[in-house]
């Protein structure tokens, strides 16, 4: 067992709340989480439905490892049909929501329809029910978790919650919990906003108590940790450095996307770096870095908590932001800075805090950004149109067009439809550099070709953490590969691909994979679950859940020519660093990668290939 | 040898390993909202501190309690809660300065830590040290090392 075997249907227009039992044998077939999550919304939602309307689902789902002393146990996911790509959206979080909602009972909850008025959902253990947010409607993140503790008297309480940025429906706004944790990609939270749900309140002391097999659960468990604990990266480099670790290594490789990918190579990196975050600043002398924190369970740690100099001018006479709070990662210190030419450090935090408290995804965002910069610098944007000098490398304009978009005021309103609107509205479509209308996180596809494919086929647009093969073609893990080669890269991807849908369906973080294999996680989900669960099935699992997703976004329109990357990537050749001359051979791969995945040559998974998957 | 939990706050990364082994060692589930031990996130500081009993020698819950369910295990150093005497009046909750012994509804019985019988299963838990089990006489070891080496480890003068 291991799973609660009970979900929490919520009729929102209706206002009902209905326990039901879990599908157990979807739940053997698709874990938890991500795999289980989407079996559900595949089997309720049509495809075609209208990602904003009362007839879209939106699910929160843990797996079956949530809430258990197994390594990183404290994850969710939320999945809808996303409104910024049209396509299946399944973002994942850490922090302590998700074991709380698990330690209620609860494996997931589906919300169904609209609420006439703002509401939120409170969770205790057994009791639920849909409560007035009238009140809380236009309040931030931060201040919506402490209003809700008070008001419960339970500082206890574990929330998750949409800011303005969600209840202005921008199309990459996240779900947010423990003030600085979020489900933050393809506009998870806009979904949220447009049903009128503000927040999930939970409280859960039941715990989680049906492990399998206790000792073997417990000794196995143990034995995993070790494993992170002794790795290089899990051990050392991830809590000492966080995930900025990479910011000066894929610089050096000459894969760091800079100013809307114009360029392949930041000049500032070293600036805006997990280096620079514990060196003391110029200014008053203190480091930026305060210390690491981790999610729940986890044994690797590598949040980062931050403060900001006091003094910057973002934040002069705001003292709300001058303590110690959620810091850079990597991707939102790309997204915020390289792509849009800044190197300061300060600002990128200050532009982080705005996405955290207002609730929209930093990657999107400053991607989005780095296109208005292009825009504003060929001159189809004027300082009319936007209300600032936006030139690339604009810290100002960084700072504002976070607050514009927080608010949703004035040009706000339009970077918060994302690049691919924008650039299609000010005639320069090229320039939004994303896939199915999901911008580029940090990694740049002409130059690690695995990447670039894992960009064009990710079943949710654009992203890393779909088929992160940045693992291989960088830091050599399972095994190096060059990152030039386009050889061998279909394989690689799909390997990522299916492995990473098992560990994300699990409950676990997909950050153990640096250490851990499919070999790591199986014995632990035997233990906790199912004897069922060797090696090769999780390989079958994950396979089963790629081609499930692929097949819900093909039935909602998308067509091979959808798994493609901006021309910018395919014709505009890298300009310095190690792969300088270099395009993304997409081309060469794609037919190639169907084939790998028993597709036909329109990307549609074949009836063998369903059958030979149960689908 | 006695021994006591020693806890570096600075080490604590929030992870709730510790409370989740606490719940599992004595009611055999995860379960944070059961553990005996408990981590505060201060997140304005991003200070996250480990708290529980220290077995005070002379127990303000130990004395205060009325039907004498409270009582030291020689060998452990713990003051130990004997449920079949417990009647859950939680004049020990009030008398504890340090809030580290509670009522569970569940049971009608109050909780604190025991040390598991002499061998605390959060400090076998605990990733980074920060929960560490260390010789009674001897909590302030570490820092007598750090210090001493800052002070004396240099090379001599030749």
């Amino acid at each position: 067992m291991s799973w609660a075997g009970k979900i929490l249907r919520v009729n929102l227009t209706n206002g009902t709340v209905k326990s039901e039992p879990l599908n157990m044998q979807w739940a053997r077939e698709y874990i938890g989480s991500r795999g289980l999550g989407s079996k559900y919304l595949v089997d309720e939602v049509d495809p075609k439905v209208a990602p904003l309307s009362p007839d879209n689902k939106i699910i929160w789902a843990t797996g079956p490892l949530t809430g258990t002393m197994a390594s990183t146990g404290g994850r969710y996911t939320v999945i809808t049909k996303s409104p910024l790509t049209g396509a299946i959206a399944c973002s994942n979080s850490g922090g302590y929501w998700g074991a709380e909602l698990k330690m209620a009972g609860w494996d997931m909850i589906i919300f169904e329809g609209k609420s006439p008025t703002p509401v939120y959902l409170s969770i205790v253990d057994g009791d639920a029910e849909l409560k007035d947010a009238s009140d809380l409607w236009g309040k931030s993140v931060w201040k919506t978790e402490g209003e809700l503790k008070s008001r419960h008297q339970d500082p206890l309480l574990r929330v998750c919650s949409i800011g303005k940025a969600g209840e202005n429906q921008v199309l990459y706004a996240a779900v947010v919990n423990d003030l600085h944790r979020a489900a933050g990609r393809s506009g998870v939270g806009a979904v949220m906003g447009s049903k009128n749900l503000k927040a999930i309140a939970v409280r859960g002391t039941i715990g989680v108590g049906n492990i399998r097999d206790p000792k073997a659960f417990m000794q196995v468990t143990a034995e995993k940790k070790k494993i992170l604990a002794e790795n290089g990266v899990t051990g050392q480099g991830l809590p000492a450095y966080g995930t900025q670790v990479l910011m000066n290594v894929i610089n050096e490789v000459g894969g760091l996307p800079t100013r809307n990918h114009r360029d392949v190579q930041f000049e500032g990196a070293k600036d805006i770096s997990a280096e620079a975050m514990v060196t003391p600043r110029e200014t008053d002398g203190k480091k930026h870095l305060v210390t690491n924190q981790a999610c729940f369970g986890c044994t690797i740690a590598c949040g980062r908590i931050s403060k900001i100099d006091e003094g910057h001018f973002s934040v002069k006479n705001k003292p709300e932001y001058w303590g110690a709070n959620g810091g850079l990662e990597y991707e939102a210190a790309w997204a915020l800075g390289a792509a849009n030419g800044v190197n300061d450090l300060e600002a990128l935090q200050y532009a982080n805090l705005i996405c955290n408290e207002e609730g929209f995804d930093p990657i999107s965002f400053g991607a989005t950004i780095g296109a208005v910069m292009e825009l504003y610098e060929i001159g189809a944007l004027t300082k009319e149109q936007i209300g600032i000098d936006a030139k690339f490398g604009s810290a100002e304009a960084l700072c504002q067009f976070a607050d514009m978009t927080a608010s949703g005021e004035g040009f706000g309103k339009e970077i918060g439809q994302g690049s691919k609107r924008l650039t299609a509205k000010y005639g320069h479509p090229d320039l939004s550099m994303s896939v199915k209308g999901q911008e580029f996180p940090a990694y740049d596809g002409r130059v690690i070709q695995g990447i670039g494919l894992a960009y064009a086929t990710s079943n949710r647009g654009a992203c890393h953490l779909r088929g992160y093969t940045i693992a291989s073609e960088v830091l050599g893990i399972p095994v190096k590969t060059e990152p030039a080669d386009s050889e061998g890269k279909p394989e690689l991807v799909k390997a990522f691909q299916d492995a990473t849908a098992s560990f994300d369906s699990s409950g676990l973080c997909v950050f153990t994979t640096f250490a851990w294999g499919l070999a790591d996680l199986a014995p632990q989900l035997q233990a906790a679950c199912d004897e069922s669960y060797t090696t090769e099935e999780l390989e079958k699992i994950g396979e089963r859940i790629w081609n499930m997703e692929r097949e819900f976004n093909n039935a909602a329109g998308f067509t091979a020519k959808d798994d493609n990357l901006p021309k910018r990537l395919l014709t505009e050749a890298a300009k310095t660093g190690p792969g300088k001359g270099s395009v993304s051979k997409l081309a060469e791969m794609l037919p190639k990668y169907y084939d790998v995945r028993g597709w036909d040559p329109e990307g549609r998974p074949t009836a063998d290939t369903k059958k030979r998957l149960g689908l | 040898m006695q021994k006591v939990l020693h806890i570096n706050p600075d080490k604590c990364t929030g992870c709730l390993q510790c409370e989740m082994a606490c719940s599992y060692e004595n009611y055999g589930i995860f379960a944070p909202a059961k553990s005996r031990i408990k981590v505060f996130d201060f997140h304005e500081t991003g200070k996250k501190v480990p708290s529980t009993c220290t077995q005070c020698d002379e127990a303000w819950c130990l004395h205060a309690c009325p039907v004498e369910a409270i009582t030291k295990n020689k060998v452990t150093g713990a003051m130990e809660v004997n449920e079949s005497t417990c009647v859950g009046c939680k004049v020990c909750t009030i008398a504890c300065p340090f809030g580290t012994i509670n009522y569970v509804q569940e049971t009608g019985k109050v909780q604190k830590c025991d040390l598991c019988g002499g061998d605390p299963a959060c400090a076998s838990a605990c990733p980074t040290g920060a929960i560490t089990y260390v010789d009674a006489n001897w909590t302030g070891l570490d820092k007598m090392k750090q210090w001493a080496d800052k002070l004396g480890n240099q090379p001599s003068a030749t």
